[in-house]
């Protein structure tokens, strides 16, 4: 099974817009025939948004739990993709950071999408104390880099996370901003500072 | 008088909506008081829901003849208990039509009835299929009245038929399906408890105490924008928000979510055209 997965999931990217079409009659193979009937173009978000990627076909298929092996092979293969800022410092400024993380725009077809994308963060995580208006989907970042230090690993680890969630986590709920290209190197450097600086009020 | 009164309400809402805009700013405000407030004005608003404005749209509606057919939907419309049968109907949904040979919602069956009883356009209808601003579509107001005949009946999806049943399975399986810049699927939003948005709670729809709150308040007066709005549109506003394409108006997509959220939510209480912040 695992080879046929691999297999399978191994030739997904060249098919494109061409959705895996599965043999089989089960509700998940008419669950994407159906998807791919039913959508229409709008603003910026074309069809080719249905088509999975190797990490999304590989999560949909084992309900976001691969195993091992496969979770191993997506993590260093989205690892190996990460792109690490020209000065090869990980820490920029964490007020640039603040406002990137509340910004929650982006990549829906009622964005115009000439305009640059924010962060999401607090849509999904208490970070700063003085942002009540927090979501919950990911865990609280409040303290976090009181709770860990600033230690080149740890600014290492939360820039990878933020890059590429999926580098750490193969079927993490977060999204893979710098892997998609959302956010830019600078901008994670900045988010990275927001966690980690002792001046930022996530620290306080 | 009566509609001087529901038109009073709405106002009240509309204000109400303008402070609802406020919460999601970042502004230290109470927001265990603010969904007291919230409650409380629900409440309030129990015997002059401005939904009831749009049920009476949708009765006339209903009533008239119309169309290139020229008949009404009273005398040439099943939804799914026979014609001219409204009671239940709308908690009985989405069920299976042998007619249309498919398994519908009750705002894709009414469309199904105007196009094939009364000969309207589909495309025309699909066109702009959701209120926006001062303008709600007809079919909005249908299936606000539609629905109204369900109030205070529990939901019985006929979910042991198996086309339901597979519609079910299907709807489960698009819920999971992850794709797009973001990775979501609506099980990313929807697919555990006690998560939000911000300050929006997020029902898990996988069990019937999520579901139920996923299907009960809808179709629903919306205090922000001041609009009516359907399942249907809850169903493409959250494809928005997953950053997919568009789902296509009354498509099998949308019907099989709402199956399975229906289904899921069986035996609990529709309690009518609701009001959502
Ligand atoms: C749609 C939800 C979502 C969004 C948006 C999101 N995250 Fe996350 N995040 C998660 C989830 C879920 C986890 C936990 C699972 C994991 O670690 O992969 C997580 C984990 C993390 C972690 C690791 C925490 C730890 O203790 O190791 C960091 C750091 C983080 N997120 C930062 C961010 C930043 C910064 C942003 C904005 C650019 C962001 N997240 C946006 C859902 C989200
Ligand atoms: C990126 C996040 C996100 C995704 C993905 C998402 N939703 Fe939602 N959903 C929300 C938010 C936020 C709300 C609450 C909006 C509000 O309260 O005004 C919501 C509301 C809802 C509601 C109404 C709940 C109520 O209180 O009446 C339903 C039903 C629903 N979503 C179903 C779905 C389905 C089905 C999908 C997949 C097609 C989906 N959602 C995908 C964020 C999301």
């Amino acid at each position: 099974m695992t080879k046929k997965l691999i297999l399978a999931v191994a030739a997904i990217p060249c098919l494109g817009l061409a959705l895996p079409a599965f043999a089989d009659a089960s509700a998940s193979a008419k669950a994407i025939e159906t998807i791919k009937r039913d959508f229409k173009p709008r603003g910026q978000a074309d069809l080719d948004r249905l088509a999975e990627d190797f990490v999304q076909a590989l999560c949909n298929r084992t309900a976001n739990n691969p195993s091992p092996e496969n979770a191993k092979r997506i993590e260093a293969d989205q690892l190996a993709k990460v792109k690490y800022p020209a000065d090869g410092k990980l820490m920029g400024d964490w007020k640039k950071g603040e406002s990137l993380a509340q910004s929650g725009r982006g990549f829906t077809w009622t964005d115009n999408p000439g305009l640059p994308v924010g962060g999401n963060c607090y849509n999904c995580h208490q970070i700063s104390p003085k942002e009540v208006a927090f979501g919950t989907v990911g865990p609280s970042l409040l303290q976090y880099g009181k709770l860990r230090g600033n230690s080149p690993e740890i600014q290492k680890y939360t820039y990878v996370k933020i890059f590429n969630a999926k580098a750490y986590n193969a079927c993490s709920d977060m999204p893979r901003f710098g892997h998609v290209d959302a956010l830019k190197p600078e901008q994670i450097k900045d988010l990275v500072a927001l966690l980690l600086d002792p001046e930022s009020p996530v620290n306080k | 008088m009566r509609k001087l009164r529901i038109i009073g309400a709405a106002c009240t809402a509309a204000a109400l909506a303008a402070t609802g805009m406020a919460f999601a700013q970042s502004d230290g405000v109470d927001h265990a008081k603010a969904d007291a407030e919230f409650a409380k004005f629900r409440a309030e608003m129990e015997d002059s829901n401005p939904a009831e404005l749009f049920e009476m749209k949708g009765e006339e509606l209903w009533k008239a003849k119309r169309g290139p057919k020229n008949v009404s939907l009273a005398e040439s419309c099943d939804m799914g208990l026979g014609i001219g049968k409204l009671d239940g109907a709308y908690v009985k949904m989405p069920r299976y039509f042998a007619d249309a040979d498919k398994v519908m919602d009750a705002e894709r069956r009414i469309v199904w009835c105007m196009t094939e009883k009364q000969g309207f356009s589909f495309d025309e209808i699909a066109k702009r299929p959701f209120a926006s601003g001062n303008y709600t579509p007809d079919i909005t107001s249908l299936v606000t009245f539609v629905a109204g005949h369900s109030r205070n009946m529990k939901f019985a999806v006929p979910i042991k038929d198996p086309k339901v049943k597979e519609a079910w399975e299907i709807g489960k399986e698009i819920a999971a399906y992850r794709a797009g810049p973001y990775d979501f699927s609506c099980n990313t939003c929807h697919g555990s408890d006690g998560k939000r948005i911000r300050m929006q709670n997020l029902p898990n729809l996988a069990k019937p105490e999520g579901a139920i709150k996923g299907v009960f308040g809808w179709p629903g007066y919306r205090m922000t924008g001041g609009v009516m709005l359907t399942s249907q549109w809850r169903m493409n506003d959250c494809f928005r928000q997953q950053r997919f394409p568009e789902p296509k108006y009354a498509s099998d997509t949308v019907t099989y979510l709402l199956t399975y959220m229906t289904a899921t939510a069986n035996g609990q209480l529709y309690k009518g055209p609701g009001i959502k912040r």
